[in-house]
């Protein structure tokens, strides 16, 4: 089996339980692969509500799916055994958005490094681990003497994530779920973050899933992306595709609307509409509320992802006239990066370090 | 329903009598260990129908001297000294009575996540009244009615809105609401203090070209407050740098994302990632913001700066105009006229 984290046909409904009346589709039908042998850096993004937090935390097991199958390395997360689970616990790790909110204030920062290297066992003495534990700090540009013996109050905001990216460096993991991981630091920040996060990916050979509302961030860090709306998936393929040529009716409003920080490129003078958004049935497909080029099968009937190039898909009807994808992975169209690692020099499959 | 809207500001005029003047503006924070300067002496001036965007990063002092130009500064804060002059009258001189009068209907607040800024409990119609109620105005039943529909379409919401709770409004449509309400007195400056952070950017650009057409119907002038680059180049005519409690540049858009003069503008505009091509590295600013309860002496950015000069270390800059309209303080461009001096 292929090594990769992989969602196979993901439905997610929350509420629609006996006594709830609002049954919240928060993801539909979405398959997506992301393999560990091949590092790259895949984007998923959205705003809010288009399931890209749903997506992270199905792709963690914190939630499960309502139908469809989570695997890692061809096992169902559901079906995992102990050892099994420990050991995706460990290769898979997330970075979350709010560098405040997961942190216990009562213990210093230490304590986030500590908790993992005995849990797995990790160094035979407290020489080390320490030696571990600075290593993984200085990798994202912390101080050791600076961060070590702290509490999470006396870090900044830029610290503190960097000192969660450190943590999930610490366990070698083989994919990093990034969620917004740059949303709530300033702009000076934002770019030293975004740098350690492509160089886990980079050096360490390390996948990286990078969710993000931002589509700037996502086209400079990223290989490939998916942009979700409303729970499926509009369009995806290539960054170099999706972004600076989008196709689906719904990117191309999205990357319209990114404020670019350049005051001859403004937008457009035409006031949008306000508010029309909330009429899509369930039949059809979700942006036709909101598409300036809706038709009547885009009411009746679900897209299916159309592939006009070999590196993208849209779905969208404007695109009935060419092939439809084969099989229901969006990853196929994804573009391969070049070998990434540690060992890319010697063209080793990064599968086999450690 | 599409409307061509001006989505610049309409320009500045070189001269004429500003609108809001800001002289040598100082708030602390009185905290246990010691007196927090979260704005170090700004000055400004705003002509009628300019857009002014305040950036910089958390803790630069931006959003306390926004609010202080309102006078709703909070304790611990505190205003110590400086002028706040709106239309020549200085509102740090008036009576509470008085300045609950200059609010709205002079100088009006655009805030922060519009989600928390409304009474979760009164309809839509009341909030909106209720400010024109508070100035004195006195309407019929049928003219609230017509004004209340006359203000929710001039932000693209339809009149049924009126006999809605905030929780039945979408963010994008609560901060119409908060527009609306703002701009219902015809107020001379709107200050609109980061008023899309929690919006996604379709909205985001929705409510921005809404409040600019309002702002440029009624001749205001806009103190925008934000931290996203990429919206205030988008929307302002001026940009005011804020680092550790000072204004350090002051400029017309286009040269400050085109010819920054302080290091720290410059290397902001740097570390933007852009659209246009994929950059090879991502260079952030090295080091942090120095903490206000220990400021570094001399130019408060020294500790950081790659141009850091030796008279840096004991001297700070002032902010002074280097060029037409452009102001900056670092002592690499000395220039003679103190602004305000």
């Amino acid at each position: 089996m292929s090594d990769q984290i992989e969602l196979r046909g993901v439905t997610k409904v929350f509420g629609g339980g006996l006594f709830e009346r609002d049954r919240n589709v928060a993801l539909e039908g979405v398959s997506l692969t992301v393999a560990t042998d091949r590092p790259a850096i895949t984007a998923v993004a959205g705003e809010s509500g288009s399931g890209k937090t749903t997506l992270a935390r199905l792709l963690l097991g914190v939630i499960e799916p309502t139908s469809g199958q989570v695997l890692y390395n061809g096992k169902d997360l559901r079906k995992m055994s102990r050892d099994e689970r420990r050991q995706f616990r460990r290769e898979v790790q997330p970075i979350f958005q709010d560098p405040f909110e997961v942190y216990n204030p009562f213990y210093k920062i230490d304590h986030i490094f500590s908790v993992p290297v005995a849990k797995y066992q990790m160094a035979s003495s407290k020489a080390e681990a320490r030696k571990l534990v600075h290593g993984a700090l200085e990798m994202v540009g912390l101080r050791p003497q600076e961060t070590l013996g702290r509490y999470p109050h006396q870090l900044s905001g830029g610290q503190r994530q960097r000192a969660m990216v450190a943590r999930a460096l610490l366990l070698k993991p083989r994919v990093i779920l990034a969620d917004e991981p740059v949303s709530m630091v300033d702009a000076s920040l934002r770019a030293t973050i975004l740098e350690s996060v492509r160089r886990l990916n980079r050096e360490l050979g390390i996948s990286v899933v990078y969710i993000t509302h931002d589509l700037t961030t996502a086209y400079q860090i990223s290989d490939n992306i998916i942009v979700l709306y409303k729970g499926r998936i509009a369009e995806a393929g290539a960054v170099e595709h999706v972004i600076r040529d989008p196709r689906h009716p719904y990117t191309q409003l999205l990357v319209q609307s990114i404020p670019q920080p350049k005051p001859d490129k403004r937008w457009s003078a035409y006031e949008l509409e306000a508010g029309t958004a909330g009429r899509a049935g369930s039949t059809g497909c979700k942006f036709a509320d909101r598409c300036p080029s809706a038709m009547q099968s885009c009411w009746d009937t679900v897209p299916p992802l159309y592939q006009r190039e070999p590196h993208r898909v849209a779905s969208c009807f404007m695109y009935r006239d060419v092939p439809i994808m084969d099989g229901n992975d969006v990853a196929t169209v994804f573009r391969q990066p070049a070998r990434r690692g540690p060992d890319a020099a010697a063209a080793a499959p990064v599968s086999e370090r450690a | 329903m599409t409307t061509v809207a001006p989505l610049h500001g309409a320009g500045v005029p070189a001269t004429g009598k500003p609108v809001l003047e800001v002289r040598d503006l100082r708030v602390h924070y009185d905290t246990d260990v010691g007196q927090v300067p979260a704005v170090d002496g700004a000055s400004f001036s705003l002509q009628s129908g300019e857009r002014l965007a305040l950036v910089g990063e958390s803790g630069s002092g931006k959003t306390t001297l926004a609010m202080a130009l309102l006078r709703l500064t909070r304790p611990p804060g505190r205003i110590v000294s400086g002028e706040v002059l709106l239309n020549g009258q200085d509102l740090l001189k008036l009576d509470d009575k008085e300045m609950r009068g200059v609010r709205l209907s002079g100088i009006a607040l655009v805030q922060q996540g519009a989600m928390n800024s409304m009474n979760p409990v009164v309809r839509v119609r009341e909030q909106l009244l209720d400010g024109l109620y508070d100035h004195g105005i006195k309407l019929t039943k049928v003219e609230a009615r017509e004004r209340v529909a006359q203000l929710l379409t001039g932000v693209g919401l339809t009149p049924e809105v009126a006999d809605m709770f905030p929780h039945e409004l979408s963010g994008g449509m609560k901060q119409r609401v908060c527009i609306a309400t703002a701009t219902s007195l015809g107020p001379k400056v709107i200050v609109a203090d980061e008023p899309t952070s929690a919006l996604d950017v379709v909205v985001q650009r929705q409510v921005m070209v809404t409040l600019g057409r309002l702002q440029a119907g009624l001749h205001a002038a806009v103190v925008l407050v934000g931290h996203d680059m990429g919206l205030v180049a988008q929307f302002a005519d001026t940009i005011g740098v804020m680092y550790a409690g000072k204004l350090v540049e002051v400029a017309p858009v286009a040269q400050i994302f085109g010819r920054p003069l302080h290091p720290y503008t410059k290397l902001l505009i740097e570390s933007l990632p852009t659209l246009d091509h994929k950059q090879e590295k991502f260079v952030g600013i090295p080091g942090l913001p120095p903490a206000l309860l220990d400021l570094p002496p001399g130019c408060v950015f020294h500790p950081r700066c790659p141009s850091v000069m030796e008279h840096c270390r004991g001297l700070a800059p002032g902010l002074r105009e280097e060029q037409s309209r452009r102001w900056v303080a670092c002592h690499l461009f000395p220039g003679e006229q103190v602004r305000n001096a």
